[in-house]
């Protein structure tokens, strides 16, 4: 047993059982309160520079398998858990979570008292930590100190960090088994997906709707994406602080009315700062897959997937959208649209992957209205949109 | 949507006496359902026939009916008080069963009664297993390959179609009632004949066999907006093949990942939809192939259940309150999170610990039973474990099953590996000795068809024991690091004790010593996202105490743990109303308990709650944290009696009659002392320590004798032995001689029993009620049904019967509740026990009299006079109570189906009307006993009997019955001119008396063995009867009273009355 430590900013000190790789590593401490999916969580570019905490008892119960992947790599800066699983029992299981993450550079650790852990975020925010697995484990007043020098989430930019360095072409589907089959089109209509640190699931869903999927770095200028004459936009979920990602700013409202645009999570926080909105660092953020959050529109609620620190300003200048979602648990804005602009976003993750699957539909409605678009279009003399 | 106005009154159907299959946690459900909807405004008229509920305390409703649960009943009921709606998905299958009939009949519409909660092509869908199967085919979803069959030939065509094994199971009945999984033709039609008589359709399912599959359920909720939920997800460490009420059980599901948990909840809610729920609580069940990860759908329940309440405990997610809210048009984003407060209960509870359910059994009192485990549920009760992992939570669940079991691997089930193949009580045990001895995981995980994640944990905690017995370190060198890693990984104290070989409290102190002591952390519904707002507390070992106790005057309640037979919800039922008695009295309550289905762990009836084990160990430590100012030991039955003194020896400031009278009451020769000393008359008796010593006792005493060991409820193990090779043969049997004494006592044949119940303070002593048992001595207390008042007891000798009883509570210093029992043989007044605490029969009492005996006691308790309280008289009782037992011999193929000393009743119902007959009629038809008008009775009497029986067959005579009986009773019934006809006992070959009864020509059956003498046609008749269904009296005492019963029935029809109509409240 290897002995880990974990120091936060306010000297607090958990002590643990390391797994997973060797060293030092810091990050933003957060907690998420999925009981399943860990390996869909690991591998969201979302949460890169962030030490996660898991507040379900076990984890690695069931392994790691090749498919339930959200990215190619690990990209939590630590993992916190209570129990790591000794044994893996899933029939799709390859390897454990222990040597993943070893394999992967990322320390875990065990045996941590993780629900003192998430009552002291609660209670005190977000803060940032040092995580540390081995020798350096037993200087935990040399760790705080660290964690201390580590930069602040506010204002830092780490889309740069998770975004792709070339555009590509899209075509894997989902697995039928997991979600109902669609219609799949390979000629269907083009979308551009800007990739501020998607998520594969995005992807799929998009896909499996008969959208042909072009995904772009998160740098590529809106005029670029327009040349590529596409029917829609997508803006993916990513790291970090939206307000500081200004070139993707610019080149949404660059979009605005050209295009329809669809955004999710950093997406929606984006359209809403190029809607003319604020957004703002939340307490401790929303991190789990049991959010109820309410569509104002049908009045229904969703139980949704979360992943997100920052929130957009409920009373900002939003240019004339409406708030069409609202999270009951603390109200904050969790969906925009903008009628006339033929933008609407959702701050959080209708791909589940991890969580429910309660709110699928936004992909369909944003296939509708590419689709919507492109029958325009192709109407004899009708402009562009 | 806001709540509905259009309606004023709501009927809800309780689910009757406590059977095996349906708990006491529709009493739970009941009464959340009724203290919401009653908040809410609306008037409440609730039926149900179970005097033991909480629910049917006049306070939880307008007017309560505790009367039988049949549809003419029902009828009568609303006709007198014309509800507008009727909620029939809190009082399980029984009530949604009665709300189909009532519509049938025409009830509802006739008297435009809306049914809320639930539609009548959703309750027929769910349960007709034909139409699910096509519902589920429909939606793309799999269920078992199976079909419908209405006959035995039928069964077996199919059978030979699907392949061997499979499962039979029949339609509309509870816990799977008749069900049972056949690997050959011959098993087929055993099982299957049983089931189509079962199934009050005459129909059951021939389904695949998924044996082996990993299993799960879904707890899910939904609202008129279409709002859907999962409350929680709970695994079965017990495969497919064991039903679920029979299956330990996790929660949340620990083997699952996300893409297979939300495929179940896609599938879960499509099931909703096309099953066409349209609010409140279900449950749906699945199979997984371990191997491929293949989903079928097993059933859904669309009604709160018993999975629902371990769900809401589970959880802190009150599904039956927020279905009864969702049925009067809220939805659920509109009802607020009790626990969080600030978040809505539109959300998915998330867990950061583990929930261990494990069932209870009672086999030990059914000889002959099928040991088993299969389809058909056999479990009598469960307890609940909340632990921060799996394996914390298993250990603190077994320790918590009061079976003198300490820990995982505490006790050993020596068993082959093959024997872990067959499902039973002892599988648990035997896996903790498998891997004692060595066994592989895997071997293991194969044999049981346990997932290997969880065998890998029970091997940890193995592996951890078997490291302490290896090295066996002295107790000073266990390290506080040392015992925080056991503690952490569940090791109580006790077993640790056993596995140093020293003593519990020796364990305690060095650990304590050490500063190793638990935290309680709460349930929050949220993982601790928001600040939970409600105290419902579990221990474990790690960081930051959260219970936060208060520096208010404060009581601690120790509930009665699991149910069983001989200790149920009456008990919780006295918790409860002592914990509400203490409130009145401005004292902060703080319930302790681990049993799921009760009311008293739901965390809106104490101010706090710690859903903890009853043991010395954890009561002590919630002791530690909270420093209350009294404890109360004598409301939930006899476990926390149990610990009492290793509570006392450490100081606990225990309330009420000391534990010293307690002991007195139970230690034979000391009350023998002290009934000498106060004048008042015991049977013969004595106390052996040895089986000679107990064969002399007998033969002095002189037989026949009543047998059983000392510090039982229930009277385990109590036996009538008529001569001393019976005596020896049950000693040698029952009894290992450990230092405990063997209780002798004479049998007192044709005896009267009487109990009382009474209340005394110190100074007075007050009786609150003298039931009269209709079953003569020898039956237990809990087995006889009994009536109040008293109806062929002279004056005179309840007059000594009383003073008696104010003679016992002065002299035992009682400050609260006791129980006298007593027996009048020849004009004698014999006092056969007595107990210093709440006893069985108090909520009957309380029903009967309006006064609620449980909370004065807990008044009592808190230093109140009964002068102070103003109950200062006995109460007149107007009218007559009869309380009757229900016995769960139909779950029981095989089991001689007898009443003796032993109790074997799970639930009692009650029948009131102001003449005996009519009550004993009521009683009986509550029980499921229909008593016929009219038709055959078939009369078989032991020779000791022959006498009395000639007045009942005589009055049946009369009352135009045809009587039928063998060749020696028709001789004798003959000799007084009673025609009766002559039927062949079934060793004189067909057509014999069996044959009469399957073809549904024996409308009563009066049948009465006696000791050694019964013989093999008895069983077989009594067993028969039960299939069958034909009510049948195995005492002549009772027989008479369903004699009173009959004439009353055929005088007269039956009137229905309101508790607090009756009361005049």
């Amino acid at each position: 047993m290897q002995q880990g430590c974990l120091a936060l900013e306010d000297g607090r000190i958990f002590t643990g059982v390391g797994f997973g790789a060797q060293g030092v590593q810091t990050g933003e401490l957060v907690f998420n309160t999925s009981m399943t999916g860990y390996q869909e969580i690991l591998t969201d570019p979302s949460y890169h520079r962030q030490i996660v905490t898991m507040t379900t008892a076990h984890v690695g119960n069931t392994g790691i398998n090749p498919q339930d992947v959200e990215s190619d790599r690990v990209w939590v800066a630590g993992f916190v858990v209570r129990a790591l699983s000794p044994v893996v029992s899933s029939w799709r299981s390859r390897r454990d979570l222990d040597g993943y993450l070893r394999e992967q550079g990322v320390i875990g650790l065990s045996e941590v008292a993780t629900r003192a852990l998430v009552r002291h975020i609660r209670s005190r925010g977000v803060m940032r930590a040092a995580i540390a697995h081995g020798e350096a484990a037993s200087d935990p007043a040399a760790l705080v100190e660290l964690a201390r020098s580590a930069p602040d989430m506010s204002g830092w930019n780490l889309v740069n960090d998770v975004t792709c360095a070339e555009p590509y072409h899209w075509t894997e589907r989902s697995d039928p088994q997991w979600y109902r089959r669609h219609r799949y089109d390979p000629a269907g209509p083009l979308v551009v997906a800007y990739d501020f640190g998607i998520k594969r699931n995005i992807l799929r869903l998009l896909t499996d709707r008969g959208l042909r999927v072009t995904v772009v770095p998160a740098q590529t200028p809106a005029a670029e994406v327009l040349a590529m004459n596409p029917a829609g936009v997508f803006l993916s979920n990513g790291p970090g602080d939206p307000a500081a990602v200004t070139y993707a700013i610019d080149n949404v409202k660059a979009l605005l009315g050209r295009v329809p645009i669809f955004g999710i999570c950093l997406g929606h926080q984006l359209l809403g700062l190029a809607l003319g909105g604020r957004t703002e660092k939340m307490r401790f953020g929303h991190r789990g897959g049991n959010q109820p959050v309410k569509n104002l529109l049908t009045g229904v609620v969703e139980i949704s997937s979360h992943n997100h620190g920052f929130a957009v300003t409920p009373d900002s200048d939003l240019g004339g959208a409406e708030i069409t979602h609202i999270n009951l648990n603390d109200q904050t804005v969790e969906g925009l649209r903008h009628e006339a602009l033929g933008a609407f976003s959702v701050q959080y993750h209708p791909e589940a992957s991890p969580g429910p699957h309660d709110s699928l539909y936004l992909f369909d409605e944003f296939v509708a209205r590419v689709k919507q678009t492109q029958l325009a279009a192709s109407r004899p003399g009708a402009d562009r949109p | 949507m806001p709540k509905r106005t259009d309606l004023q009154t709501i009927l809800i159907i309780g689910s009757g006496p406590i059977v095996i299959g349906q708990g006491c946690e529709f009493d739970y459900s009941g009464v959340q359902a009724c203290k919401a909807l009653r908040r809410q405004g609306y008037r409440i008229v609730l039926v149900n026939s179970n005097p033991a509920t909480i629910m049917t305390d006049p306070e939880f409703a307008d007017a309560t009916y505790i009367e039988p649960l049949t549809p003419d009943i029902l009828e009568r009921i609303i006709e007198q008080e014309r509800p507008d709606a009727l909620l029939p998905t809190v009082g399980g299958q029984t009530a949604l069963n009665l709300a189909l009939a009532l519509h049938e009949r025409g009830t509802l519409d006739a008297h435009q009664i809306e049914l809320i909660g639930a539609s009548l092509p959703s309750i027929r869908l769910a349960e007709d297993r034909q139409l699910f199967k096509d519902a589920m085919t429909e939606i793309g979803l799999k269920s078992p390959a199976s079909e419908v069959v209405q006959s035995i030939e039928d069964a077996v065509r199919v059978a030979g179609r699907l392949g061997y094994p499979v499962l039979v199971r029949p339609s509309f009945t509870l816990g799977g009632s008749g069900g049972g999984v056949a690997y050959t033709e011959a098993e087929l039609r055993e099982i299957a004949e049983r089931g189509l008589k079962l199934s009050p359709i005459g129909q059951i399912l021939v389904d695949l066999s998924l044996i082996g599959w990993k299993e799960y359920e879904l707890e899910v909720m939904r609202d008129a907006r279409g709002n859907f939920v999962v409350v929680c997800s709970i695994e079965n460490l017990d495969p497919m093949g064991v039903h679920t009420g029979d299956s330990i059980t996790v929660a949340p599901a620990q083997t699952l990942t996300d893409k297979e948990a939300q495929r179940l909840r896609d599938m879960a809610k499509a099931v909703l939809d096309r099953v066409g729920l349209a609010t409140g609580g279900a449950n749906v069940q699945f199979a997984i192939n371990p191997a491929d990860g293949e989903v079928y759908v097993i059933e859904m329940n669309p009604r709160v259940s018993r999975s629902s309440a371990l769900a809401s405990k589970a959880t802190g997610f009150p599904i039956a309150k927020i279905a009864a809210l969702l049925a009067i048009g809220f939805s659920l984003d509109e009802i607020p999170n009790d626990i969080t407060r600030i978040t809505p209960a539109s959300f998915e509870p998330s867990l950061d610990y583990v929930v261990v359910k494990i069932p209870r059994w009672n086999f030990e009192k059914f000889a002959g039973v099928d040991r088993v485990l299969g389809p058909q549920m056999k479990a009598v009760g469960e307890v609940m474990a909340i632990g921060r992992t799996f394996p914390e939570a298993l250990q603190k669940g077994i320790r918590a099953l009061d079976i003198g079991v300490d820990g995982f691997g505490s006790k050993l089930g020596e068993a082959p590996p093959e024997a872990l193949r067959v499902p039973t009580a002892q599988r648990l045990f035997q896996v903790a000795s498998a891997l004692a001895s060595g066994t592989p995981l895997a071997e293991v995980a194969q044999h049981t068809g346990f997932d290997p994640w969880f065998v890998r944990q029970m091997g940890d905690i193995i592996a951890r024991q078997e490291r302490l017995l290896r090295d066996r370190p002295a107790l000073d060198q266990l390290s506080a690091e040392d015992f925080r890693e056991l503690k952490r990984w569940g090791f109580s104290d006790a077993h640790l004790a056993g596995l140093l070989g020293v003593d519990e409290m020796r364990v305690r102190a060095r650990r304590r010593a050490l500063g190793v002591t638990p935290v309680y952390y709460r349930v929050d519904t949220c993982a601790a996202e928001f600040e939970a707002h409600t105290p419902y507390l579990y221990s474990t070992y790690e960081e930051d105490d959260e219970a936060a106790p208060t520096a208010q005057r404060k009581v601690v309640i120790l509930g009665g743990g699991p149910n069983r037979i001989g200790q149920g919800i009456e008990f919780d039922y006295c918790c409860v109303h002592a914990c509400f008695a203490l409130k009145e009295l401005g004292y902060e309550t703080i319930m302790v308990n681990c049993n799921p289905e009760t009311v008293s762990t739901d965390y809106d009836t104490a101010d706090r709650l710690y859903f903890e084990p009853l043991t010395a160990e954890d009561v002590l430590n919630i002791l530690d944290a909270e420093r209350p100012d009294g404890v109360l030991v004598q409301f939930g039955g006899q476990t926390p009696l149990n610990i009492a003194h290793a509570l006392a020896a450490a100081s606990a400031p225990i309330w009420g009659t000391s534990v010293e009278m307690i002991d007195l009451a139970e230690d034979r020769e000391r009350f023998h002392q002290l009934m000498v000393e106060l004048d008042i008359p015991q049977p013969p008796g004595a106390t052996a320590l040895s089986r000679d010593e107990a064969l002399a006792a007998a033969a002095d005493i002189g037989y026949p004798v009543l047998v059983r060991p000392s510090y039982v409820l229930g009277g385990r193990g109590m036996a009538l032995a008529f001569d001393a090779e019976m005596l020896a043969d049950w000693l040698d049997a029952q009894i290992t001689w450990d230092g405990r004494p063997v209780l002798i006592d004479r049998f007192l044949d044709d005896a009267f029993e009487v109990d009382v119940d009474a209340l005394a303070d110190g100074r007075q002593v007050v009786i609150g009620g003298i039931m009269q048992h209709i079953e003569e001595a020898g039956i237990h207390s809990g087995d006889s049904a009994c009536v109040l008042p008293p109806y062929k007891i002279s004056m005179y000798h309840l007059e000594i019967i009383r003073e008696y009883t104010q003679r016992i509570g002065r002299a035992l210093n009682v400050k609260g509740l006791f129980n006298v029992q007593y027996a009048i043989q020849d004009e004698v007044v014999y006092v056969l026990e007595v107990n210093p605490r709440a006893s069985r029969t108090v909520p009957f009492v309380s029903k009967a009299t309006g006064r609620p005996l449980a909370r004065y006691a807990a008044q009592i308790a808190a230093g109140r006079t009964l002068a102070e309280i103003g109950f200062t008289e006995e109460p007149r009782v107007d009218g007559f109570f009869v309380k009757e037992a229900v016995l769960p011999f139909q779950k029981f193929p095989g089991v001689d189906a007898r009443l003796g000393p032993e109790m074997r009743s799970t639930g009692e119902v009650m029948g009131h009307a102001s003449n005996f007959g009519h009550a004993f009629a009521k009683a009986e038809m509550a029980a499921s006993t229909h008593l016929p008008l009219e038709g055959t009775v078939f009369i078989s009497v032991n020779d000791f009997d022959k006498g009395a029986v000639l007045k009942i067959a005589r009055d049946l005579h009369r009352l135009g019955f045809r009587l039928l009986a063998t060749a020696g009773t028709a001789r004798w019934l003959g000799t007084v001119g009673l025609p009766a006809e002559v039927v062949n006992k079934v060793s004189e070959g067909s057509p014999h008396v069996l044959d009469m009864l399957r073809a549904g020509q024996i409308g009563l059956i009066i049948n009465t063995p006696r000791g050694g003498q019964a013989h093999q046609d008895g069983a077989r008749i009594r067993s028969a009867a039960h299939l069958y269904g034909v009510p049948i009296i195995t005492t002549l005492s009772a027989a008479a009273a369903a004699v009173q019963g009959i004439k009353a029935l055929k005088h007269k029809p039956l009137r229905v009355r309101s508790l607090q109509a009756h009361h005049g409240v």
